[in-house]
């Protein structure tokens, strides 16, 4: 029986350990910022953080996050003081239609991470979530604007 | 535009008050049982529908200012920019207000046919703007004034004597003032004005035409934004559903007893496809697996055990069909349009020119999968969906359960995308045919295959274009030959000789300039099903023509860009029928192309393997011309550097957004000039997910996109489709400039490599 922290609250799991972490989320936590786009970790929509690194949970099967922590969208803000990959994405207004952008922001977020001060080469290279809508020219813009609100720092 | 005046007759517009609030609004009705009686879970989208409280305008006595937006939101801004209309008459903050979408609002007309209870609520065809642009601008206007009324009546003196500003209203003289939220209850109860209140002149906005960002941004990038995959219903059960993959095909044996071991398996039920080319309700035959659990549907739908007949298009294939375009071609196809005599112009001319272009099916491929909830029950249907056309999915969903219309609420959620996928509502009717058979609330999911392998595709097309000049230079004649699977097939009551009205749209640039102008339409056989796509027939048909104007001037050592204004010509407005119209001004097209141009920096001279090139299209009613540049590697490998629009769209409500659309445009077209291809095979649909159907990433977006904008003061135009159609010509433009090789047949793929 898997136990597990999901945005810093403990819960159990005694259900199918091949069920993606995906559904776990989404219809047992009531967790539907996390999206389901295309099942195959294809396009991002679905990334949350496990232990701090991103992960696309529609392949990221229930038996494996035993013991682990799992951060989505919902527990990414500090209360009511949003991430700085929040605030950038607000202050480019980077969503259109919005559904892949949950999974585009904790992307970026643990990309931050790993790479304080991202050169166009490090998006181009690190970022791989899909945007139907075709945002990717503000999200580069809020990239940015993260990295310098972060201070080019991990924390 | 010629949008009616909101009359005041309540009837057609309500206003009162209801708990100290002013509400110009209709009752709700049908839609008030849900909200009360069936809480979804977190529905932040839905709550303000509780009670009898409805669209447009809510003003609290807390001074909330709550407006609904009635077309649905796909991505296009108009949960931001239709409330603009509302706010800019009356005159309140716009920082501070909430904006909701409306349910569907339907009725039963005078005449017995079912019409709309407030206003249009689809999403399509860049309508939301144009068709709002009037009766959501009276709809702020009469509130402004009925709160004005009421001040005149609190304070005692004449309304003329008052001012209004940013949600307050104040009597100079005496130095009196109350807020909205202060009047609002007074105001519900003032009897209607006689005459249409006064809208503001153009001189005068003050929110119309200032950038403004998207309302929903904090619950989008919080997690918070509810779409149709989201919503929930007491007592729901989900469904997931296997279809015949073969176009038109049934199933000649289905096991399901290891379907229906699955733990959570409720039911396995069989949905019926259409009859053989009738208009499609569901697309194809299914077996619909209900659980309790969406991972028992999905695991159970794992273990059905089904073969399917190959269907009537079993030997259809990709090739087969670009072959049999092509043998259309050879021979003499339905002349739709024959403006003076294009064989003698073609026989008589000093040079004549010709060129060949392929075009595959593409998929919409929104990122939220198809879904939709419904509840079919003894008293009603409820049916919440992500949908573009709220008013269709009543009627489709009525006529596949036999039911009134007026029985059907239809709640549209915010859409993971729409593209036009969306216009169909045949997820909505699987929902509602499974939910009828298992009487329960059914939530509805297709994967990513489901949604690849049976979309309603951009119709493949083979394009033979021919021009003829005479020795002065002047364009004299020019055919358009296209032989495509129309999006029209199996539209109710349609004969074949219409079909070519989806694919082209006749009065389309060169035509009424060249005077001897015929379309030749060949209508192809295909089982694959068909739909708008973003701009329909726009990005199939801008993409040869723009392409042919730029092979032309190539071979005539003209300019494109001057070629182009050569032929549009002086501004003047010509008869255009076609949707967009009544008239296409060529110098507005012209106008843009000029800007784009000197933006853009067209004509300098590139470095070796870079190249810029140019179109534009008038798609709508807007006009936009692109110059893209490229740099194109040794290895083939290409790169779109930057991408410089200007657009006219007349006035702007929201210039922010315009910029955005472009932006989405730009993507979209670039994406799927790229790579973008679905795949026939032995009569199905071979393409499966997004490795087959790579959706550009940002590594190919341009990191420069800039949008220059023309704002004349004429009526207002939609944004969301016009941005693509000039991308895919340009951008072969530029490549043709960088590396010599003419782009023909889309997607680019590996063209540009050896």
């Amino acid at each position: 029986m898997p136990r597990f922290k999901v945005n810093g609250r403990r819960v159990d799991y005694s259900g199918d350990p091949d069920m993606p972490l995906l559904w776990f989320l989404r219809d047992e936590q009531g967790l539907k910022g996390v999206k389901f786009g295309c099942g195959a970790a294809l396009c991002g929509a679905c990334t949350v953080h496990v232990n701090g690194e991103a992960v696309r949970s529609c392949v990221t099967p229930m038996a494996s996050v035993e013991g682990a922590s799992v951060t989505t969208i919902e527990g990414l803000s500090d209360g009511d003081t949003l991430h700085p990959v929040q605030e950038a994405w607000l202050e480019e207004d980077v969503p259109q239609c919005g559904y892949c952008q949950a999974g585009q922001i904790m992307a970026v977020a643990a990309f931050l991470e790993k790479t304080p001060n991202p050169t166009d080469a490090d998006i181009d290279d690190g970022l791989t979530n899909i945007c139907r809508c075709g945002t990717y020219h503000r999200l580069r813009k809020a990239v940015h604007r993260a990295a310098a609100m972060r201070g080019g720092r991990s924390s | 535009m010629n949008a009616p005046f909101i009359s005041t007759r309540r009837d057609i517009l309500r206003y009162g008050a209801a708990g100290g609030a002013l509400i110009i609004a209709a009752p709700l009705g049908a839609c008030s049982r849900a909200a009360k009686d069936a809480p979804f879970i977190e529905p932040p989208s839905l709550q303000w529908f509780e009670g009898a409280v409805g669209p447009f305008i809510v003003i609290k006595a807390d001074e909330t200012i709550e407006m609904g937006f009635p077309n649905p939101d796909m991505g296009q801004g108009v949960d931001t920019a239709l409330p603009m209309l509302v706010a800019e008459e009356l005159e309140v903050d716009f920082d501070k207000v909430k904006t909701v979408q409306m349910p569907l609002g339907i009725k039963m007309g005078d005449d017995g046919n079912m019409t709309w209870k407030h206003v249009p609520q689809g999403s399509g065809g860049s309508t939301s703007i144009p068709e709002n642009w009037e009766v959501l601008r009276q709809a702020g206007a009469l509130a402004r004034g009925l709160l004005v009324s009421a001040a005149a009546v609190r304070f005692g003196v004449p309304a003329e004597e008052l001012t209004v500003a940013k949600g307050v209203v104040t009597h100079e003289a005496s130095g009196r003032s109350a807020t909205y939220g202060a009047l609002a209850e007074a105001a519900g109860s003032i009897a209607p004005p006689d005459a249409p209140p006064a809208l503001k002149p153009r001189e005068a906005f003050t929110i119309i035409g200032t950038p403004q960002k998207m309302k929903n941004a904090r619950a989008i990038v919080t997690g918070r934004a509810i779409y149709g995959i989201d919503a929930a219903l007491p007592g729901m059960l989900h469904a997931v559903m296997e279809r015949c993959p073969y176009f038109d095909g049934t199933a000649i044996s289905v096991d399901d007893s290891a379907a229906r071991a699955v733990p959570g398996v409720v039911d396995v039920v069989k949905v019926r496809r259409p009859p053989l080319g009738e208009p499609y309700d569901v697309q194809a035959e299914g077996y619909a697996v209900v659980a309790t659990s969406l991972w028992a549907a999905m695991k159970g739908r794992r273990a059905l055990n089904i073969e399917w007949d190959h269907g009537p298009y079993a030997d259809e294939s990709s090739a087969s069909f670009k072959r049999h375009c092509a043998d259309l071609l050879a021979g003499t196809g339905q002349i739709v349009r024959d403006d003076g005599d294009f064989d003698a112009a073609f026989a008589g001319a000093a040079e004549t020119y010709e060129a060949t272009y392929w075009e595959p099916y593409v998929s919409h491929a929104p990122l939220e999968p198809q879904n939709a909830l419904a509840d079919v029950r003894e008293d009603g249907v409820t049916i919440i969906a992500p949908t573009q056309t709220p008013s269709s999915c009543n009627r489709m969903v009525a006529e596949a359960l036999q039911r009134e219309r007026l029985d059907i609420e239809v709640l549209p959620t915010r859409l993971g995308g729409g593209f036009g996928r969306r216009l169909s509502n045949d997820y909505a009717v699987e929902a509602a045919l499974i939910s009828q058979t298992v009487k329960a609330p059914v939530k509805l999911l297709w994967t990513r295959e489901d949604d690849l392998r049976h979309d309603f595709y951009r119709p493949a097309g083979m394009h033979h274009l021919k021009a003829a000049f005479d020795a002065d230079g002047k364009l004299t004649g020019w055919t358009h030959r296209l032989a495509s699977a129309s999006k029209y097939y199996r539209r109710p009551n349609l004969p074949e000789s219409e079909y070519w009205t989806s694919e082209f749209w006749d009065d389309d640039f060169p035509a009424n300039i060249a005077e001897n102008y015929r379309l030749e339409y060949f209508s192809a056989r295909s089982g694959a099903p068909r739909g708008s796509w973003r701009a329909p027939a726009h990005t199939a048909n801008a993409f040869v023509v723009q392409s042919f104007l730029n092979e032309i001037a190539h071979q005539r050592g003209e300019d494109p860009l001057g070629f182009r204004l050569r032929l549009l010509g002086d501004p003047r407005d010509i008869p255009y029928k076609n949707h967009g119209g009544p008239v296409f001004n060529p110098g507005r097209l012209a106008a843009c192309l000029r800007l784009a141009a000197e933006k853009g920096g067209y004509g300098e001279t590139m470095p070796k393997g870079r190249g810029r090139g140019i179109a534009g299209h008038f798609t709508f009613g807007g006009y936009c011309a692109q110059v893209v540049d490229v740099e194109v590697g040794e290895d083939g490998r290409l790169k779109t550097t930057r991408v410089v629009a200007a657009v006219d769209i007349g006035t702007v409500v929201n210039p922010n957004g315009v910029v955005a659309q472009l932006e989405s445009g730009v993507n979209d077209g670039l994406s799927t000039a790229l790579r973008l291809a679905i795949e026939v095979d032995g009569g199905r649909v071979t393409t499966g997910n997004f490795d087959t159907y790579p959706l550009m990433k940002i590594a190919d977006a341009p990191p420069v996109i800039e949008t220059h904008i023309i704002d004349n003061g004429d009526a207002p135009s939609g944004m969301g489709e016009m941005g693509i159609p000039p991308l895919a010509p340009a951008l072969a433009h530029a490549i043709f400039e960088a590396t010599g090789k003419r782009i023909r047949t889309l997607p680019i793929a590996d063209q540009l490599r050896g």
